[in-house]
């Protein structure tokens, strides 16, 4: 089992992922930006960082490198893909998934112990959370507000799209306090939390991103 | 060479803390006849010889593709830059 | 600041060597450019004639305090006279380097280094920080390593002054902004705030950096014909005359606010280049590296040549610009950040190039070693400078400042705690613990910690607000470091000497506390003027201090870094020697954390306390009191301690280990408590007449080499038979109770977590908001 983990210039989570993928016994494959070339992998994730230093938006410059040629057909067409963070703000960009996310409303970078509630465990990467499991993920950037327009909001919430929400107190303004969401395929999910922080004990505050790994594998079995 | 100046702005609806502090901010330093705040970009392209109609098309399909999230933002101008408003 | 023009005085055409050899009646702007008039007339012996304008550049730059560490060059002999030959044992790279390198054991070597970056700080906060933070990466990444940590010890003035309303956010937001773009844990530091930092906030940085034995690269050129490489971001007019202009002079009260070309970071080019640098090292490309930080190009080509064989030939028309404006001279001292020098075999050229095409990192050859002593610069052609590098980077001028022990200072160590008012009752006591709790010193500072990434890399396995910060380096044994950067500033205004070996007690102390057995010693010391003979007298007594502390534990000192002209007017800061301490452990999933858990587990106080309020937390908040003698040193029993905390944590013999240090016993009590929001049961008798203190000196008293520990019962004996046999002083003084909320001190007071909580979490967001 192969897992693709994009680096753009300026990836900082992308080793981490790649820790996480091989902790849960399938092959890291490390997919270059400048290569429009997936390598044949099984699933792919786009990693926490500030690709391209965040400028002109977060994710705007990394939308159009050679490797995302390859993945936009490869996901629309039912590749297994998790945007985490600036793979998220990757994704929207794209118009993979939709919505948008800006400052955090504090205005400040901020990295804490999350918990969230998982809404939806029919996705590629949640099927093996129960409904409405509470999980601690590390929650750790500076422009984390998703943001929607209202038909856009209640389409998502009506669908069950929204895979994650804030639980207690919203970290950061994002919209109806969404913390992750997913096309209406299920194979594509987008989170601002990072799952492969939270994989190791010891290392981070539970192991709860393990799920995202296995669930996924599970996924890519029986495609 | 010319100039064809961009600004995007924030959709309306859509939260702008940054806005939100300067607005904080300027009372405190003795301006209070602003009741709001909102903040954007301004991008400049420069173009060899003068600014065509051609080069204001393509800057405004290269906002909408690249300079602006029609997510959130809002293409507001595209016009050529002019002495009047000419910079250094 | 508009740029100075050193050769408006000359011509407005280039100023070569020839020409200066020809016209050595010029008027130069050498007083402008912060030389004194026995320096120009050394530099003029030096280079047998007047200098050109670029050569007067770079020794201005490179002579400045900042830069050549003038006035405390003859200090630093102490470092050679107190480093034993046992103490060079695991140290890999000394002092002089870029940074120092220790051995932690499995082929696997560390660097650390600390630094400050305090004049810009004051004046554009976010910037001074961020680039602070690149420049010690950046020192970081030219031995070699992979950075893979940093902390940041801050110092503010007054918490409720606008002005630290202006800084404090910049600073730490700065601090975060460039170290989270570089996927750099923050796992730990400090904040400060006391009154004598309002106009000279202290912002220094460290950064931890992993590699193997064998990897290690060192800044020195040579191999005549090797070539010169400049690579990373283009030069343009930062920071011109930054390092030595803001550095070398005070901020003076009411005059001009000082303008200078602060250097603005961009930490996304600083990732790529590590990334880069990290692929050249591991394709063996690269012979000699230097990074470029205070004075540039001066600095690194000077430095360079000196190193190695003595002989460069640079041509400066091809350093790529970001501003074509830039003369010569300002090339030379432009501080434009995430720029690298390597040293490169022509043999190896092209694939040096291939490796920064791959990453879109700009390399340019600029020269290349001879087979000369001297530093040949040329522009278009014409020579402008040509010097011996040694006397340019390593023979700068010393000097010998007089010093002079401060009038000031036998009243004020006569001024002692003694008469101060102290609570009565158990009540008093409580009140005290919270007033304490909620002081900006002693206050919870997530505010501040929130802002930055402890988790990226994935081997972060302690952060503040433990004791020290722990990383693992080898993934596959666990074999890690833990580092702690520690000073009161106040127990080194009353006393310099004691002050410097407390800081270096307690970073040792909070690195043994984790479960790390204290390798290596990093300073940064932070000073007033080196003109004021009574700043010299308390630098010279830090250094000693640390120098013969060092000796004492056996641990050297293996570089660092000196800020003078902390200052506004005659009113120097409190001498602030920050010292961190370097600790490995074998396997870092066994570090201790400094909160408990499981109730039932019982709590011990390890050593002696005494009555030694003065300088502490107590007399400070509650009474607004700097005065007295410090509490007294116990190197010995310091060592002590760090072997039963060490071997302690390595054999499961306690659960949590939190040391003592400001605020006493009664704040790590809290603290501990607070961690895990698990209370405990506490009873002071024992302690109090074994020690001949009442209640309140236990609580408050901040002597030295004292810990807490939280001992599952089970290994209760082994540990007290551990202590008894290697002559630890130790107490049972409690036990932790889940049925208690928050502390009750038996027979004293009772205080709830929630009040505890309250009084520590409010302080900073009430100022600064959410």
């Amino acid at each position: 089992m192969k897992i693709g983990v994009v680096t753009f210039p300026g990836s900082l989570d992308d080793r981490d992922a790649a820790r996480a993928v091989r902790a849960v016994g399938a092959e890291a494959v490390s997919l270059w930006h400048g290569d429009a070339d997936l390598r044949g992998v099984d699933a792919v994730v786009l990693p926490g960082g500030f690709s391209y230093g965040d400028y002109l938006r977060c994710g705007a410059i990394a939308r159009f490198a050679p490797v995302m040629d390859a993945l936009v057909p490869a996901a629309q067409g039912g590749l297994p893909v998790i945007g985490i963070c600036n793979g998220f703000q990757v994704l929207c960009e794209s118009h993979l998934l939709p919505g948008a996310l800006i400052r955090n409303d504090h205005r400040k970078f901020n990295c804490v112990d999350q918990r969230l509630v998982v809404e939806n465990n029919q996705t590629a990467w949640t099927s093996g959370f129960e409904p409405g499991q509470e999980i601690t993920i590390v929650l750790k950037n500076g422009e984390g507000g998703f943001v929607a327009d209202e038909t856009t909001l209640d389409r998502l919430e009506g669908e069950g799209r929204v895979v994650f929400r804030y639980a207690g107190d919203n970290p950061n303004g994002s919209y109806r306090a969404i913390a992750g969401v997913t096309n209406e395929r299920g194979n594509i999910v987008g989170l601002m939390p990072h799952p492969e922080h939270c994989i190791e004990e010891g290392y981070g505050p539970s192991t709860d991103g393990l799920t995202f790994f296995t669930s996924v594998l599970k996924a890519m079995a029986s495609a | 060479m010319g100039h064809v100046v961009i600004d995007v702005m924030l959709k309306p609806e859509i939260l702008d803390p940054q806005g939100q502090a300067v607005n904080g901010a300027l009372p405190r330093l003795g301006f209070d006849q602003f009741t709001d705040v909102r903040q954007g970009k301004r991008f400049l392209l420069t173009v060899d010889g003068a600014v065509t109609d051609e080069h204001l098309a393509s800057a405004r399909d290269a906002a909408e593709k690249l300079l602006s999230n029609p997510v959130i933002e809002d293409v507001v101008s595209v016009r050529e830059l002019r002495d009047e408003d000419a910079e250094q | 600041m508009t740029a100075l023009d050193p050769s408006t005085s000359a011509t407005h055409h280039l100023d070569t060597v020839t020409q200066a050899a020809q016209t050595p009646e010029v008027e130069q702007p050498w007083a402008e450019l912060g030389l004194k008039p026995d320096e120009y007339a050394n530099i003029r012996e030096i280079v047998g004639r007047r200098p050109t304008s670029a050569e007067l550049a770079m020794y201005s730059v490179m002579w400045s305090e900042h830069c050549s560490y003038k006035s405390s060059k003859v200090h630093f002999a102490l470092w050679g006279e107190n480093t034993t030959d046992q103490m060079r044992e695991k140290l890999l790279v000394g002092i002089g380097e870029n940074a120092g390198v220790v051995d932690i054991g499995d082929g696997w070597a560390v660097t650390f280094k600390v630094e400050s970056h305090n004049h810009p700080s004051y004046v554009e906060p976010y910037q001074g920080a961020a680039t602070g933070v690149g420049g010690i990466v950046r020192d970081i990444m030219s031995m070699g390593a992979r950075p893979i940590a940093v902390m940041d010890p801050l110092r503010f003035g007054n918490l409720n002054h606008p002005d630290t309303q202006r800084i404090l956010p910049g600073v730490v937001a700065g601090v975060g902004g460039y170290g989270n773009c570089l996927g750099l844990p923050n796992i730990g530091g400090e904040v400060v705030f006391d009154d004598c930092y309002q106009g000279n906030p202290l912002v220094n940085a460290l950064c931890v950096g992993a590699m193997r034995v064998e990897d290690i690269h060192l800044a020195k050129a040579s191999g005549v014909g090797n070539k010169v490489v400049l690579f990373g971001a283009k030069t343009g007019g930062d920071g011109i005359g930054g390092v030595s202009v803001l550095a070398s002079e005070t901020f003076d009260e009411g005059g001009p606010t000082k303008r200078p070309a602060v250097q603005v970071g961009d930490p996304f080019a600083e990732k790529v280049l590590i990334e880069c640098c990290l692929d050249l090292y591991a394709a063996g490309v690269v012979d000699g590296i230097q990074d470029l930080g205070g004075a540039g190009l001066s600095c690194a080509t000077s430095e360079l040549a000196s190193n190695g064989d003595g002989g460069m030939r640079v041509e400066l028309d091809r350093v790529p610009l970001r501003d074509a404006s830039l003369r010569p001279e300002e090339i030379l001292m432009s501080e434009s950040q995430e720029r690298m020098m390597a040293v490169v075999e022509p043999g190896k050229l092209a694939e040096f190039m291939a490796i920064t095409d791959r990453w879109d990192v700009e390399a340019t050859v600029l020269g290349e070693v001879t087979d000369g002593d001297h530093l040949v610069i040329t522009w278009h052609g014409e020579v402008i400078v040509d010097v011996p590098p040694r006397s340019v980077a390593h023979e700068g001028p010393t000097y010998h400042r007089p010093l002079d022990r401060p009038a000031y200072l036998d009243a004020l160590q006569d001024n002692g705690t003694g008469s101060l008012g102290r609570p009565v009752d158990g009540d008093g006591l409580k009140s005290d613990l919270l007033t304490l709790l909620a002081s900006p010193n002693l206050c919870d500072k997530s505010w501040v910690t929130d802002q930055y990434d402890r988790y990226v890399l994935g081997n972060t396995a302690l952060a503040m607000p433990d004791d020290a910060g722990v990383v693992r380096v080898d993934e596959e044994t666990g074999r890690g470091v833990a580092v702690s950067t520690d000073c009161n500033g106040r127990f080194a205004k009353l006393d310099p000497y004691t002050g410097a070996q407390l800081a270096l007690a307690e970073s040792y102390r909070n690195v043994a506390t984790a479960g790390a057995t204290p390798l290596a010693v990093t300073d940064c010391l932070n000073f007033g003027s080196p003109e004021d003979p009574g700043v010299m007298w308390q630098f010279r007594e830090a250094v000693k201090g640390v120098a013969e502390g060092c000796k004492a534990l056996g641990i050297p000192v293996t570089g660092g870094n000196v800020s003078f002209y902390n200052q506004t007017g005659d009113v120097a800061i409190h001498p602030t020697p920050v010292i961190g301490v370097l600790g490995v452990m074998d396997d870092v999933a066994r570090r201790t954390p400094s909160g408990w858990k499981k109730p039932g587990q019982v709590v011990y106080l390890l050593g002696t306390t005494r009555d030694e309020l003065d300088g502490g937390e107590w007399a400070h908040v509650l009474h607004g009191h700097l005065g007295g003698r410090p509490p007294a040193v116990d190197l010995a029993a310091e060592q002590l301690l760090g072997e039963i905390l060490v071997n302690a944590s390595r054999d499961g013999l306690v659960d949590a280990a939190h040391d003592l240090s400001d605020g006493g016993l009664a704040i790590a009590l809290a603290e501990s408590t607070m961690r895990y929001g698990v209370g405990a049961r506490i009873w002071l008798d024992a302690v109090c007449e074994r020690d001949g203190i009442d209640a309140f000196t236990a609580l408050f008293s901040e002597s030295t080499a004292r810990a807490v520990v939280a001992v599952p019962r089970s290994e209760e004996v082994r540990f007290t038979d551990m202590c008894t046999a290697r002559g630890q002083v130790h107490a049972r003084i409690g036990v932790v109770d889940d049925q208690t909320d928050g502390l009750d001190v038996q027979g004293q007071f009772a205080v709830s977590l929630e009040a505890m909580r309250e009084s520590h979490t409010g302080t900073l967001p009430a100022v600064f908001g959410r």
